[in-house]
């Protein structure tokens, strides 16, 4: 075995059971791994400790036969997800050292089928962003960096520190969640493959809320199978979420090899929008022609509200967030406020000092269009909006059974290139924010490299409750693309 | 319902005569094992925060899972209140902030109730009854509890109530008194114990009213009932939490009175929330509160909306118990006056008790039997119906007792103290102690043989003045122990002393 | 509608966010980039239209009425900024 960290977690699963290695092993060598990337800032927690033990764990479990589905794989936990004993902080301030005395479910899940944690990555602030660059334990750099460049490019957000760790073998996969694309633009910018599911599939309970009626957990992954191997041990019917979905979880991995012949594969034409790099259109047509050559058929759609998906999702996201996040107020747990005169006090410092800037922002928008004389201008305007999103969707899924879209308008940017104007950083999430908004499964596989050798994604939107189908044309695409390109490990110098 | 203002609720301004106009928030805990939406307990006087489960502390990712049992005692208390049942409602947030308040926000139901209009008769003492409507009934969270005098510069915070479920009950301005407003808290309070919905426990808080109080003109209250126009009435002042009826009828009268001055000096009622000061016996404003609220209500996205099915709550309606009115009707078809009738119906134990002790016997000599002898003793002795040392079965007895002419009405009250302090089975007692009634003539002119001939100036005296003839009835019951029959003693006097007919 | 320093002093406030005097100018003007942005959406015709209230077609899930959680005043202490005898414990509120 010559670098154990640059296997797939289905190549690593199927050597761990093969017994052509240990857990101890493989975990050992991401820990060194991690510790050789700390200049990505990939991690806010190691866990390298609790990792070793796990993996002694599972090899025990492995030589009892009483193996899990992911007994002994090591993986990185966004650190949105509350895991029990070990700090949780949003990559915020407000939450100081908290230590979460509970665990989320879908890490309770995964522990469960026997995987090991290496660390909590690094994010967003609260998830808000999508360069990584708002988090307040600094940003996140991207393994990949253009041809001939020493500048540190973006590695996409919020989910940047699992799409980084993933994409510089600091993990076999990674947790992340998506609110607006947070995982499906990292995973375009970092060559890597980024499922978000159906809103419901993945429970939400013990995941630090940004907006809850779009945030939703998913893998991102070094492949398709990769991701159908994590959705199926994330997933679950959860009694403590009243919006998980009680349909029973599949076996997402028995669907990759049921190809693509006769399944209809819709273009929506809205998403030819102006100003779109030519060789981010080019990679979108070249994958139409995957897919037809290997069987599918090409359909063109409309998807006429999409112009105002990401409007509708900049008053949907922040109303709900300025709300979700009072809870962060100094009294039951993280930042207080040094001897606050008064109790407004304590919470106008608290606040003011634990968030940062981009948070602040949300919350004031958020609290702005749900106030008096604006809720319904602004607010229940917006959840209209979403009803005619959700139609465009409903509409064009009887003419197709997938959408065929590019993932973001571009390839990884400057740390500092869009931190200057917040409406040009929207703009990253245009094609992955409707998808929330209409409650559907994306995934973004990646399609191939720019002219300047930056990673390209594309993403598939599926129908709800069918990621099996999202799957397969996920794994046709990834076949056809071929993309075997790795970034130099600049990182480890 | 248009009624006359009685003139006692007139208030007698410089400017002329003022209406009061009342409606009320009454927020009442809902009976339930565990709170609205998470597993921790709601029993009553537990260790601070020790019935405090993740999410009623608003911990990051904890997520609302709402409980069967509390929908159901809503839709319950809304079929009580003869209410339309909203198959469909939805949850929403209420956002603002306080250190009781965990999430930042309290989930409540703001534009989609489940519970709509419904109405609640009330019945006064002078035996009119009036209609009182109920314009919704939502579920919502309670909060903490924030406690200010442990300690000179802290505030400590317990979160043992935080997310017990209310039902918030919300009427339409339709009390014109402190006296309907007292009735109708009290009335509700009957609902929802016949219901087993909430305990009315006001003490401990399970129970409490928000009372809103306006006055107007005479005149306008008519044109506001005609075109439902709030603009005919004078601007209201919320009174928070007024946890007794009694306070209820004081801080009604005290506030009426407050505005009409203000009116009358040439000021303006400003629109605000005012604290009950039960010592003072006054409203005071609440400061605290005045901050312009912006409590930015939205639906809750962590929840789903709340749909019932009509099946459902039919087999809820077919559940109900004979509510206070229904059993009022029946009980004055039973021969009680309306007025004796509200009163027993008006505790669901009272009733009960009432229903057991009037078995088999006439329903007005039992009512009379409750009235003047158990609860004359019970409110001497503090005691509550519960509380009540004789059994309504013993009662029972007693009451057969004297309708069959065993003992008289005189020695059942004797009989009644004996069983009340020295327990025992009423009949055993009477004969043991030898009660019985003496019917037997020969006993009875034995007796008036005896007073006549103690007494012989009396004799000569009762010939002129007839009506002299119950001194000697005394005196031969007492010459009996009290056990003649007080008919048989009449008729025996009247032929042995001669006296006419109508004496 | 436009967003001004009062108002951005305003919201701020409803959000208890200490906002510093010479960031409310500033915040103001980002604010109205994005509230512009966002008028777009008064481009379409919305009469009619439901509000969305749940993304997936699905039931509300119902709890049964059992006491399942609590009892663990320590644990919910643990990160507690302030707190005395399992109490949470902040400057005094005067009523
Ligand atoms: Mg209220
Ligand atoms: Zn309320």
């Amino acid at each position: 075995m010559s670098d154990p960290t640059a296997m797939t977690l289905a190549e690593a699963r199927d050597a761990l059971k093969a017994k052509k290695m240990s857990s101890r092993e493989l975990t050992g060598a991401f820990v060194a791994a991690i510790a050789a990337g700390r200049g990505l800032n990939a991690f806010i927690t190691e866990t390298a400790e609790t990792a070793l033990a796990m993996a002694d764990a599972s090899d025990r479990r492995i030589a009892e036969g009483k193996a899990g589905a992911l007994e002994g794989l090591p993986l990185a936990i966004k650190d949105l997800f509350c895991t029990k004993g070990t700090r949780t902080t949003a990559a915020s301030k407000i939450l100081g050292n908290f230590v979460p005395p509970y665990e989320s479910t879908v890490t309770q899940n995964l522990w469960n089928a026997g995987a090991v944690m290496l660390g909590k990555t690094n994010l967003d602030e609260f998830a808000m962003g999508s360069s990584n660059e708002t988090s307040a334990f600094g940003p996140v750099f991207n393994p990949w960096r253009s041809k001939g460049s020493n500048q540190n490019l973006v590695p996409g957000g919020s989910s940047g520190g699992s799409s980084s760790a993933v994409a510089a073998d600091l993990c076999l996969a990674a947790t992340g969640t998506d609110t607006g694309g947070s995982i499906r633009q990292p995973a375009a910018v970092t060559g890597t493959v980024g499922l978000k599911p159906t809103y419901g599939r993945c429970s939400r309970f013990g995941i630090v809320a940004f907006a809850s009626s779009l945030d939703q957990a998913g893998p991102m992954t070094k492949t398709v199978r990769d991701a159908a191997i994590m959705l199926t041990s994330m997933a679950s019917i959860d009694p403590k979420d009243s919006t998980s979905v009680e349909t029973p979880v599949p076996d997402y991995e028995s669907f990759l090899t049921q190809g693509v012949k006769g399944l209809k594969v819709g273009i929506p034409k809205e998403y030819r929008i102006d100003g779109i790099p030519a060789d981010v259109v080019a990679m979108w047509d070249k994958a139409a022609d995957w897919l037809k050559s290997q069987g599918a058929e090409i359909v063109e759609v409309s998807l006429p509200h999409t112009k105002y998906a990401l409007p509708t999702y900049y008053i949907v996201a922040p109303a709900e967030a300025s709300s979700n996040l009072a809870r962060y107020d100094g009294v039951r747990f993280g930042h207080r406020a040094a001897s606050p005169r008064d109790i407004t006090d304590l919470y106008e410092r608290s606040r003011g000092e634990g968030f940062g800037a981009e948070v602040q922002r949300r919350i004031l928008i958020g609290t702005y269009v749900l106030s008096a004389g604006y809720y319904d201008a602004y607010y229940s305007r917006a959840q209209k909006l979403r009803t005619l999103i959700k139609r465009d969707f409903d509409q064009a899924f009887e003419k197709c059974d997938v959408l065929l879209t590019p993932s973001t308008p571009g390839p990884a940017f400057g740390v500092g290139a869009k931190t200057s104007d917040p409406l040009e950083m929207y703009l990253q999430d245009v094609f992955t924010v409707t998808v929330n908004l209409a409650g559907l499964p994306g995934i973004s596989v990646p399609g191939g490299l720019t002219e300047s050798g930056l990673p390209l994604g594309l993403q598939l939107i599926g129908k709800a409750f069918d990621e099996g189908t999202l799957l397969r044309a996920a794994q046709a695409v990834e076949t056809a693309a071929d993309f075997k390109a790795k970034p130099a490990k600049w990182w480890t110098a | 319902m248009s009624r006359t203002i009685k003139g006692q609720n007139l208030i007698k301004g410089s400017s002329g005569e003022w209406e009061i106009v009342i409606g009320m928030e009454v927020h009442a805990q809902v009976t339930s094992n565990s709170k609205l939406f998470s597993g921790a307990s709601t029993a009553f006087g537990a260790d601070p925060n020790s019935q405090v489960s993740f999410v009623d502390a608003g911990m990051p990712g904890m997520l609302p899972v709402i409980n069967e049992k509390c929908i159901e005692q809503a839709v319950r208390t809304g079929l009580g209140l003869k209410a339309k049942i909203n198959l469909r409602s939805l949850f929403d947030r209420k956002n603002y902030f306080y250190p009781d308040l965990p999430q930042g926000y309290q989930i409540s139901q703001f534009k989609d109730p489940i519970v709509g209009e419904g109405e609640v008769t009330i019945d006064l003492k002078d035996g009119t009854s009036i209609l009182v409507g109920i314009e919704r009934l939502h579920l919502e969270q309670d909060a903490g509890k924030s406690i200010h005098d442990q300690h000179p510069d802290q505030s400590f915070v317990d979160l043992n109530r935080s997310g017990v479920a209310l039902m918030e009950i919300v009427t339409k301005p339709h009390m014109r008194s402190s006296e309907e407003a007292a009735a109708f808290l009290k009335k509700l309070r009957a609902i929802v114990r016949y219901l087993g919905t909430c305990d009315g426990n006001m003490d401990e808080g399970s129970m409490r009213a928000d009372v809103n109080v306006s006055v107007c003109k005479p005149g306008g209250y008519e044109k506001f009932r005609a075109d439902g126009s709030f603009k005919h009435l004078g601007t209201r002042c919320e009174i928070k939490n007024v946890n007794s009826l009694r306070f209820i009828a004081q801080a009604v009268e005290y506030e009426a009175r407050r505005q009409v001055e203000i009116i009358e000096e040439g000021g303006t009622i400003r629109q605000e929330t005012r604290l009950f000061d039960s010592k003072q016996g006054e409203t005071r404003s609440m400061r605290s509160k005045e901050e312009a609220h912006d409590y930015r209500y939205f639906p809750d996205p962590d929840l789903l909306p709340l749909e019932l099915e009509q099946a459902w709550v039919d087999a809820i309606a077919k559940s109900l118990p004979e509510l206070p009115d229904e059993k009022r009707a029946r009980f004055i078809a039973q021969g009680l006056s309306p007025y004796d009738a509200s009163v027993l119906v008006s505790e669901r134990e009272l009733a009960d008790y009432f229903e057991d002790l009037a078995q088999g016997v006439d329903a007005k000599a039992a009512a009379n039997w409750l009235n003047n002898e158990i609860l004359g003793r019970l409110n001497k002795a503090g005691l509550a119906i519960t509380e009540v040392p004789v059994t309504a079965s013993a009662n029972n007895a007693i009451i057969r007792m004297i309708s069959d002419n065993t003992i008289s009405g005189k020695i059942a009250k004797d009989l009644l103290d004996i069983v009340w302090t020295e327990g025992g089975d009423p009949k055993a007692v009477v004969e043991a102690r030898g009660l019985r009634q003496v019917t037997d003539t020969g006993a009875i002119d034995a007796a008036i043989e005896a007073v006549i001939a103690a007494n012989p100036e009396k004799v000569e005296e009762v010939k002129a003045k007839p009506k002299l003839s119950a001194w000697f009835v005394g005196q031969v019951m007492k010459q009996t122990g009290g056990k003649a029959n007080p008919a048989a003693v009449n008729a025996a006097l009247k032929t042995r002393l001669n006296l006419p007919d109508e004496g | 509608m436009s967003v001004d320093k009062d108002t951005v002093r305003r919201i701020a406030k409803l959000a208890r966010l200490a906002v510093p005097e010479e960031r409310l100018e500033p915040m103001a003007g980002e604010l109205n980039g994005i509230f512009k942005w966002v008028e777009m959406l008064g481009e379409v015709k919305v009469d009619g239209v439901p509000a969305l209230t749940s993304v997936v077609a699905q039931k509300l899930k119902w709890r049964k009425d059992e006491v399942t959680d609590g009892g663990n005043a320590d644990a919910l202490m643990t990160n507690a900024p302030g707190g005395e005898d399992h109490f949470f414990t902040v400057p005094k509120v005067v009523e």
